[in-house]
């Protein structure tokens, strides 16, 4: 990797302080991605401000009915939560899936949102579920926060500080893993809470997208019959030699219909 | 030397101890003083030509001790990589030879191709000057699709060495004699097959560290190789001109082969003649991206096969045509893979009385081709055993009674197949029943049933392989165009205090001679197994041997060993004799101890070499003192394994997932030595099988001709969770012509399982109407056949 300067913060707003003006500095949070991103010297950073050292950060608490995780909350501890379990019992499962136990033991929930990585897991969840995000200058919803390929509505040097995720009265994501990197290659999020009954699809296309038809018709009828027959057109889906955009887009249709048995048990 | 530790025992392998603990010993462990760090800055096209290179910044980066490019290499005539299997073609002439320089010169012909060697005092540090270099490239179309290799204007790899990308046309067998029995067939089953290419992934990459002594002019060089001692002989016969005497050879510690690490490498030729240019030690570890780009590829034919079958379904005759990658050089055995090592192999287990190939040698610009676990055995067998399939489906017969019924019967051995190899012994029909018996064959039809309310499509198929494997004998080896020998070596070298050294040629990367070898010793001399420790890979300690590949360790390197105790305990007995006062001819030796027949007296074997050592009461005048004995042994004939696998696999028609969710292996490996290792190398073999029937494909991009396929992100290997619990049972055909009428095991499993795991995936396929399957059925592929499908997959 290339030479960078290291800090390690103890505080939100020292981390803030550190990133400030600095265009090439990056924060690090489980560094599952931006560290081998430097050893393949794919990034150059001037500054890599990790925040490991910033305990505010990790945690997970339930706020009435939401139950709200830390940034720097690591995959492991999602997944093994007995709050989580018990409100959003999908959002454990999708959590003890991602990558192996080192990353799961290293990765965070922050992280792998602010990099909005296609084919990562959590967007899906974020968005199914109508999650906030709260950041160090304000909040996001769901839906305004993922904007593209490794793209979202974080400005510069702004931090994810939690996500808010409401109880979901039925909820189950179910991927399709690619089979070499086991990154979903198509994975659907499906959740009923209080503001309707939500399809996100993650690794399929450039960003987390929501299948409003397979919404309008579970919202009526909450069970896979009811979604049959929907397509997911192949247009703008992701094409590589593991999958064509049809087959992706026909595994949507796959995955959201498991998805929906799942979370009718 | 008891039950627990001699021949047939499952002893745990004593190499674990080191290797579980974190305290093995490998290439790039090594701690060497004033040491340099070597990169490779390779080529990022295809095809180009290199207009200009330009390392003057590069040079005075920090840390940059000094660069080398194609031009330094040739300015100081150091030779180039030779390919060691002289094929000749079906006129009779040598196969063509295009060069192989160790670093590009004006051309590059693969994405990875060596252009320069930065040296400097940190990794980070040659890595940064490599990127300083500026290389003017004019890129050229380049030729990827193997189909298509010789096809009218198709880019040249070699244009003047190998015009039309041909390095050899082939052929074995008579063709005419083949048509002739094709015009009589009731039937003919045709198929196109495609071997796909594979990446060969060992865990260690390939690393190599070199050091010149100034005050000898003696270097060592460390590499992660499976055979040192033909690495020395290479290096120093054809490359790089330094004396065999002046060149120690280390392989250490080697996590893995597979093949890949057989070859004479570029890189590990640039450490070893640079480290006496830069006069400070150089190390180098190939990043993993490294190791995709340039360890030599293993399988990539392109095959039609014709089966022809009279009307009792006996077969006819089998011919064969296929096109071969070599990539963009030839690598150290590449020639004799697909010619000497796949068509010999095409009689399988089958009476087939006339078989002809042609084989076809193809440049493209992708990574050499070389062995790969099997090594042109399982191209043989994936052919044989999918036509017969095919054939019994076509013919709607049961496949195991298929192969039954063109089995080579028992009492026919030595049987001389149409294809050169003379099998030794064999015993095919109790393998199939074993296997048919332990995968429960007669309650497939309810599984599949079972498996069908589940709205899954299971299928079931067999793989019936023959194996040639401890090649030799050296003559024979020679005849065919080897450039080497065929023996292997052993010295069995005793303390006076009774503890021995076995050394041997062989060399260990993974196969457990460290106990496999210590069970040979102990079990043959009567002494524990603690007191044995098997040394192998430096050519300064061992005798010269032609290293691990092809499964050759234990029926070739474990029949010298078992010369040389021989020797051991011939000599014991002379010494024994001396010590009770008796006659030689009357002095036996059972469990470490030699006796005179018929009385209480006995000496114990480390009496004898303890005498031998302290030679005060001993018979100098007719007998040298000490215990060290060394042999040599030639195979007289190839050894030969074969088997029955049966997979069952399951398929989701919704999604394309392929499971495989039974899988058994009955083996005939001879005599063995020590069953968990074995169960061990076939349990490996059927998962590198099953990832190229299934997962694994390296693919190159056909316009630009980039890896596509050059991580784990995108390439499949096979996980523990891709494959069930094996089923495993063996038969036993003792080899008639070594002395521990062992035969190899370590290919076996990769030999056999894609056809095995194809064949299941046809079964489960065929109610739907397709009829073909391309290897690896990946779930797209699969996906993609089943939409395309004449029969629905519901019902």
């Amino acid at each position: 990797m290339y030479d960078f300067a290291y800090h390690r913060p103890k505080s939100v707003a020292d981390a803030v302080a550190l990133l400030k003006g600095k265009e090439e500095a990056r924060p690090m949070s489980g560094g599952m991605t931006l560290i081998p991103t430097l050893k393949q010297r794919l990034a150059r950073p001037s500054d890599v401000v990790d925040l490991g050292g910033i305990k505010e950060l990790a945690g997970i608490k339930v706020e009435g009915n939401n139950v709200v995780i830390g940034g720097m909350t690591r995959h492991y501890d999602v997944a093994s939560s007995a709050d989580v379990k018990a409100q959003i019992p999908a959002l454990a499962s999708l959590a003890g899936h991602i990558g192996d136990p080192a990353v799961r033991n290293r990765g965070t929930m922050g992280g792998s949102v602010a990099n909005n990585d296609p084919a990562a897991d959590y967007p899906a969840a974020v968005v199914a579920l109508n999650a906030t995000v709260t950041t160090t200058t304000g909040k996001h919803t769901a839906d305004d926060f993922f904007k593209g390929l490794f793209e979202t509505a974080l400005g510069e040097g702004e931090l994810i500080t939690s996500i808010s995720f409401p109880k979901a009265e039925k909820a189950a994501y179910v991927k399709f893993p690619n089979p070499a990197s086991r990154y979903a290659m198509v994975g659907v999020f499906v959740a009923k809470t209080a503001s309707g009954v939500r399809v996100a699809v993650t690794g399929a296309g450039p960003c987390v997208f929501r299948v409003k038809a397979m919404e309008d018709a579970l919202a009526k009828n909450f069970s896979s019959a009811a979604i049959k027959d929907i397509k997911v057109p192949a247009d703008d889906l992701n094409n590589d030699i593991h999958g064509s955009a049809e087959y992706r887009a026909h595994l949507v249709g796959v995955m959201a219909r498991r998805a929906v048995d799942a979370a009718n048990k | 030397m008891t039950a627990e530790t001699g021949i047939g025992a499952r002893v745990k392998r004593k190499e674990d101890q080191r290797f579980l603990t974190g305290t093995g010993r490998y290439v790039d462990d090594l701690p060497l003083a004033r040491a340099t760090y070597a990169y490779f800055l390779r080529s990022p096209h295809a095809h180009a030509k290199i207009k200009s290179i330009d390392v003057s910044a590069a040079k005075s980066m920090p840390g940059v001790v000094e660069i080398f490019t194609g031009k330094d290499i040739a300015d100081a005539k150091v030779g180039g990589l030779i390919c060691g299997w002289v094929v000749k073609d079906k006129h009779g002439e040598p196969h063509k030879a295009p060069p192989h320089p160790v670093m590009a010169l004006d051309t590059v012909r693969y994405v990875g191709d060596t252009v320069a060697m930065v040296v400097a005092g940190s990794h980070d540090e040659a890595k940064d000057a490599a990127e300083a270099i500026h290389v003017d490239y004019d890129v050229k179309p380049a030729n990827v699709d193997l189909a298509r290799a010789f096809d009218k204007g198709v880019p040249e790899v070699h244009a003047a060495e190998a015009p039309g990308n041909l390095i050899y046309d082939w052929e074995i067998g008579v063709k005419a004699d083949v048509e002739a029995a094709f015009a009589k067939a009731a039937h003919v089953t045709r198929m196109d097959i495609v071997n796909n290419r594979l990446i060969p992934n060992a865990m260690e990459p390939r690393a190599a560290a070199a050091e010149y002594d100034k005050g000898t002019g003696n270097y060592t060089l460390w590499s992660t190789s499976q055979n040192p001692h033909v690495l020395r002989l290479i290096l120093s016969a054809f490359v790089l001109g330094i004396p065999e005497h002046k060149l120690r050879v280390i392989a250490p510690d080697v996590g893995g082969g597979f093949g890949s690490k057989i070859f004479c490498y570029n890189e590990e030729t640039m450490v070893c003649w640079a480290a006496s240019r830069v006069g400070r030690p150089i190390k180098w570890t190939a990043e993993r991206a490294e190791s995709f780009m340039t360890d030599a590829h293993g399988r990539d034919h392109v095959t039609h096969a014709e089966l022809a079958l009279d009307k009792d379904h006996k077969f006819l005759a089998l011919k064969v045509e296929t096109i071969a990658n070599m990539g963009a050089y030839l690598s150290t055995f590449s020639t004799a893979v697909p010619t000497y090592l796949y068509a010999t192999l095409l009689a399988g287990q089958y009476t087939t009385p006339v078989i002809y190939a042609n084989v076809k040698a193809a440049l493209t610009h992708t990574a050499p081709v070389d062995a790969y676990r099997g090594a042109g055995r399982p191209e043989a067998t994936f052919v044989i055993e999918s036509i017969v399939s095919k054939a019994a489906a076509e013919l709607k017969v049961d496949p195991a009674e298929l192969r039954r019924k063109n089995f080579i019967p028992s009492d026919a051995f030595p049987y001389q197949t149409p294809v050169a190899l003379q099998y030794d012994s064999g015993n095919y029909p109790p393998i199939i029943d074993e296997a048919i018996k332990i995968a429960d064959y007669k309650g497939f039809e309810s599984r599949r049933a079972e498996a069908k309310s589940r709205g899954k499509l299971r299928g079931i198929g067999f793989s019936s392989y023959i194996e040639a494997c401890g090649l030799g004998p050296s003559r024979v080896i020679g005849q065919l165009g080897g450039g080497v020998g065929q023996w292997e070596s052993a010295q069995i070298k005793f303390n006076p205090t009774g503890n021995v050294q076995v050394l041997t040629g062989a060399h260990s990367h993974g196969q457990s001679h460290e106990t496999t070898f210590a069970q040979l010793v102990s079990d043959k001399l009567g002494i524990p197994i603690e007191t044995v420790e098997v040394i192998h890979g430096d050519t300064a300690t061992t005798p010269f041997g032609m290293g691990s590949y092809g499964s050759r360790s234990l029926a070739v390197g474990g029949s010298a060993i078992m010369k040389a105790a021989d020797k051991i305990i011939a000599k014991g007995k002379k010494i024994a004799a001396h010590l009770m006062e008796a006659s030689v001819a009357d002095v036996v030796f059972e469990n470490g101890n030699f006796k005179v027949a018929g009385t209480d007296k006995t000496v114990p074997l480390g009496a004898a070499v303890f005498a031998a050592y302290v030679p005060h009461n001993y018979p100098l005048e007719e007998l040298e003192p000490g215990m060290d004995e060394n042999a040599f042994y030639d195979p007289s004939n190839f050894v030969y394994p074969a088997g029955t696998q049966i997979c069952e696999v399951e398929i989701d028609p919704d999604t394309g997932v392929v499971e495989v969710v039974n899988h058994t292996a009955v083996d005939d490996f001879g005599n063995i030595i020590n069953p968990m290792i074995v169960e061990g190398q076939v349990h490996g073999g059927i998962v590198q099988g099953v990832g190229q029937a299934l997962l694994e494909n390296a693919v190159y991009d056909k316009e630009t001709g980039q890896l596509l396929s050059g991580s784990y992100m995108d390439y499949t290997m096979p996980r523990a969770d891709d494959v069930p619990s094996f089923k495993l049972g063996n038969t036993v055909t003792p080899c008639p012509h070594n002395p521990l009428g062992v035969k190899g095991c370590g290919e076996a499993g990769a030999i056999a399982a894609p056809a095995a795991v194809m064949n299941a995936v046809h079964d489960a396929l065929a109610p739907l109407g397709v009829t073909h399957v391309p290897m690896p059925a990946t779930p797209l592929t699969v996906w993609q056949l089943i939409q395309s499908a004449p029969r629905a997959a519901a019902g």
